[in-house]
């Protein structure tokens, strides 16, 4: 086989000293800051400091926004999926890359565009006056942040969802036709199934990034709504407090984890 | 080689170059001939007139790296973490006092800053021993008090209360500040209290303020209070009395005023870092500064009020020059500066805003 | 029936992706600066832009970042795919492992890691520093895309190339690099993408005085947006489309991309 042992371990040494000081070394720093106050000494207060109503109410809110818009981008997507994987070869790739297009425009400034389209006087509110109908306040809550997130997030479903799809062998649909299921069967039974781990995989490239936020919620939300992100921004470039932001980050990181197993084992499940 | 090979060699080459083009580029540009040195400057945006530091630069021959800050707890966490980044900055009074407190600044040499004591009013050099006992750290550079502006055609009520930021009538018309000690000292000031008050109970009184307010407020924000306002996004707003002048002169149906309850009067002082490496020319930044024509110079570019009363005689509008928003008589408002409240306060004053923070909008 | 319904449905989802960024454009050419009042047609924005150092800086620093960023990812991460291939599975897995954890990790977290590590450090935030970083998130997409590729290849070529005599580096490149390039183009692909587009990561790890596009903008918004940033994402929209258009017409290459 290939060049084994020594030369092997010096080929990735300087990979291995690299990841352990940009990697390990600042997660540990987390962990520290995290269990340390100022004084240096152990302590679990900046862990406990979610319980308290302010901060659990960020977690929850980023929660439920999450979960929304994670929701709302699958919906989205497989639809448009099944669309883009039925219809004739090199149109698809084209129009799948006119979905995705956008998603190589800058994040901030596609969360900028919904900030112009939503504002009181925002563009949205101006086409509404036209038509004589009254005006909509979306902006600054969370309905908005919703919004954002499924628009900068979209892409990011669509693309492994596809993939998985457009894997699947006509063969296999056919031969459940020909044994006498219905188009509604066939997707129940064999579509769906199969498409799993380009959902699941959907699933985690929306979910975390929608549960850790605070750009799109800054821009959207006024400053009026309040995640999870937003609440550790601030404890470490307006509080000061390092201990505190290093806690909660990682009450994220238990959520990060838990999302991970959860693919770990659907992984394997489809593996079986 | 194989063709993809070389092709893969040929792109890393080209990109490898036109990289280090690029840097040599960028080092070169950062090099011009800084004669007498360098000076990093630190100050709020949009603070200062870009010509003072071109000519600045000219008459003296120090090259200036000039870079801002968005608010007072920023400026301090990047401070803290390397206090030698910048050899002179512009803070907030409360924060110059804890900037004291966490020894993050030096004393100044007043030899060497003549123009400060000569030019700037005494009364402002009082004002400022709040924060800074005895003067020994800090030279104001702007003050002000903080007020509400508002639209005189979206709004009928007469304005001369904080209390009218609570009325329903104008729900979403309300613009707050995104500071913790400026959105307080409102709801402390409307309920009587001071400023810096540490009383549990008056917090709560405040806190509770602020929550119902929030479904009133369209949001809160720091520097966008100013274009807003101008283009009638919004009816009422806390703002700075240094911005009341140019919103006005943009939009005159914009007006500003000091409630009856009383407010903040803030000021803006120079400071040098204690671990600055550019110490003269940081001494030379803050006499120049305190130069009247430079001071007038700020004072027309940036409308917020300058200390400055040798400036102020020379302000050739005297509509601008009597004005009470830019300089109110003293003694005819309450004013009340901000202290810095110890670690304690701040992290008091932080839970009770997470409260206000994370309630219903 | 079917077909008509399918083709509203395409057509509402790319309204809904693109009218924002139709709207962006349209306000790019507005002389008011307001976002809802019309105020006449004007190319003043794109002029001003040119001679905006502040945009300018930035935009030279998101590239810079990227790039270099895109380089020496590409470079550690391919080299550490070719040695792990040589290592016991154990240790493979471990690596790919740690490897993992700044994808699964979230950005926040990363970049507020890597600032703590930087202040621990002592190094000063900047260019350098977010340069780091930017290598840091950058290597698991290398290695994500080369390593199943790696694992693919049939090594009985190389072994053939080393029985007729030559050196196992001539053997490597000759045999071997030439079908991991594509794995190695799509990687760098996506690192450069990942490197453009971040906001959070560089936030942290780019103290003052230091700005990419994403952090230029988002310090914008806190100050009020200048229509110059309109007239900006109207030209980084135009640049995209180019680019993905000029690729779409080499359809083989991405098939061999894909793969």
């Amino acid at each position: 086989m290939y060049k084994k042992g020594k030369t092997s371990r010096l080929m990735a040494s300087p990979y291995l000293a690299w990841a352990f000081i940009f990697i390990l070394v600042p997660l540990g720093m987390i962990f520290y800051y995290g269990f340390t106050n100022e004084a240096g000494s152990f302590t679990l207060q900046n862990i406990s400091y979610i319980i308290q109503p302010a901060y659990f109410k960020s977690l929850l809110l980023a929660f439920e926004l999450g979960i929304v818009s994670t929701v709302v981008c699958f919906l989205l997507a497989y639809p448009l999926c099944m669309i883009l994987a039925d219809m004739k070869l090199g149109h698809h790739e084209f129009i799948l890359t006119l979905f995705i297009l956008p998603m190589w425009m800058n994040f901030l400034l596609r969360t900028l565009t919904w900030m112009t389209l939503l504002e009181r006087k925002g563009v949205l509110n101006d086409i509404l006056s036209v038509l004589h109908l009254p005006p909509v306040y979306i902006i600054n809550t969370p309905a908005a942040i919703v919004i954002g997130m499924v628009y900068n997030f979209l892409p990011f479903m669509i693309l492994p969802i596809y993939n998985s799809l457009s894997k699947i062998d006509d063969n296999v649909i056919n031969a459940a036709r020909d044994l006498g299921a219905s188009s509604f069967q066939t997707f129940l039974r064999v579509t769906l199934p199969l498409s799993v781990p380009g959902i699941i995989s959907g699933i985690t490239m929306v979910f975390i990034p929608a549960l850790t936020t605070f750009a799109i919620s800054s821009m959207l939300g006024g400053s009026k709504v309040l995640l999870i992100g937003n609440v550790i921004e601030q404890e470490f470039t307006v509080a000061y407090d390092w201990h505190l932001g290093s806690g909660l980050s990682i009450i994220l990181m238990i959520f990060i984890l838990a999302n991970m197993i959860v693919s770990a084992i659907a992984d394997r499940k489809e593996n079986l | 080689m194989g063709f993809a090979m070389k092709k893969l060699f040929a792109v890393l080459l080209i990109a490898a170059g036109t990289t280090a083009a690029l840097l040599s580029g960028c080092a070169s540009s950062d090099g011009t001939a800084a004669a007498n040195g360098k000076l990093y400057v630190y100050n709020w945006g949009e603070y200062i007139d870009p010509d003072v530091i071109t000519s600045f630069e000219q008459e003296t021959g120090i090259k200036v790296i000039y870079d801002m800050f968005e608010s007072n707890e920023i400026m301090y966490a990047k401070i803290a973490q390397d206090d030698s980044a910048y050899d002179v900055i512009c803070p907030s009074d409360y924060m110059i006092q804890k900037m004291i407190d966490t020894d993050l600044v030096q004393p100044l040499d007043y030899s060497k800053i003549p123009d400060a004591k000569a030019n700037i009013g005494q009364e402002y050099w009082d004002k400022a021993q709040q924060f800074d006992a005895g003067n020994k750290y800090s030279v104001p550079y702007c003050w002000g008090t903080v007020g509400i502006l508002y639209n005189k055609t979206m709004v009928s009520d007469p304005v001369d209360s904080w209390n009218i930021l609570w009325n329903k009538k104008y729900k979403g018309e309300i613009l707050m500040q995104d500071s913790v000690r400026d959105a307080y000292m409102v709801a402390l000031k409307k309920n009587g209290y001071s400023a810096n008050t540490t009383d549990k109970s008056e917090l709560e009184k405040a806190t509770a303020d602020l929550i119902a307010q929030k479904p009133l407020v369209q949001a809160y924000v720091v520097d966008q209070v100013r274009d807003k306002m101008i283009g009638n996004e919004a009816a009422l707003g806390v703002i700075y009395s240094g911005e009341a002048i140019y919103t006005k002169r943009e939009n005159p149906d914009l007006e500003y005023v000091v409630p009856k309850e009383g407010t903040n009067i803030w000021i803006d002082s120079w400071v040098i870092t204690k671990d600055s490496k550019n110490r003269e020319n940081a001494l030379k930044w803050i006499n120049y500064m305190c130069r009247d024509d430079i001071a007038l110079k700020n004072f027309e570019y940036i409308t917020y009020s300058t200390p400055n009363k040798k400036a102020q005689a020379e302000i050739s509008d005297a509509d601008i020059r009597n004005s009470k928003v830019a300089f109110p008589d003293l003694n005819t408002i309450d004013t009340e500066t901000y202290r810095y409240l110890g670690e304690k306060g701040d992290r008091m004053y932080n839970d009770y805003w997470m409260q206000v923070k994370s309630a219903d909008y | 029936m079917k077909k008509t319904f399918e083709h509203i449905y395409l057509s509402m989802i790319f309204i809904f992706m693109y009218a924002p960024i139709a709207a962006l454009i349209v306000l790019s050419f507005n002389a008011s600066k307001s976002r809802s009042k019309w105020g006449g047609f004007t190319l003043e924005w794109y002029f001003n832009l040119l001679s905006d150092s502040e945009v300018m800086d930035a935009l030279i620093n998101t590239l810079v970042i990227a790039l270099i960023a895109t380089l020496f990812a590409t470079l550690i991460g391919t080299v550490t795919c070719v040695a792990m291939m040589g290592l016991k599975r154990r240790s493979r897995t471990i690596i790919m492992g740690i490897t993992n954890i700044p994808m699964i990790n979230a950005d926040i977290v990363t970049g507020i890691s890597l600032m703590l590590l930087f202040r621990a450090m002592n190094i000063s935030t900047g260019f350098v520093t977010v340069l780091f970083a930017h290598i840091t998130f950058n290597i698991p997409f290398v290695m994500l895309s080369v390593m199943p590729r790696m694992k693919e290849i049939n090594p009985s070529v190389y072994e053939a190339a080393l029985d007729l005599g030559a050196s196992p580096f001539t053997a490597f490149t000759k045999t071997v690099l030439p079908d991991l390039v594509p794995a190695i183009i799509s990687g760098a692909l996506m690192a450069f993408t990942m490197s453009l587009d971040d906001f959070i990561v560089t936030y942290f790890t780019k103290g003052s005085g230091f700005d990419t596009l994403s952090t230029l903008i988002y310090n914008e918004v806190k100050r009020g947006i200048q229509p110059e940033i309109y007239a900006l994402s109207a030209i980084i929209f135009i640049v995209v489309l180019l680019l993905l258009l000029i690729i779409n017409r080499f359809p083989k290459k991405i098939k061999f991309m894909h793969k």
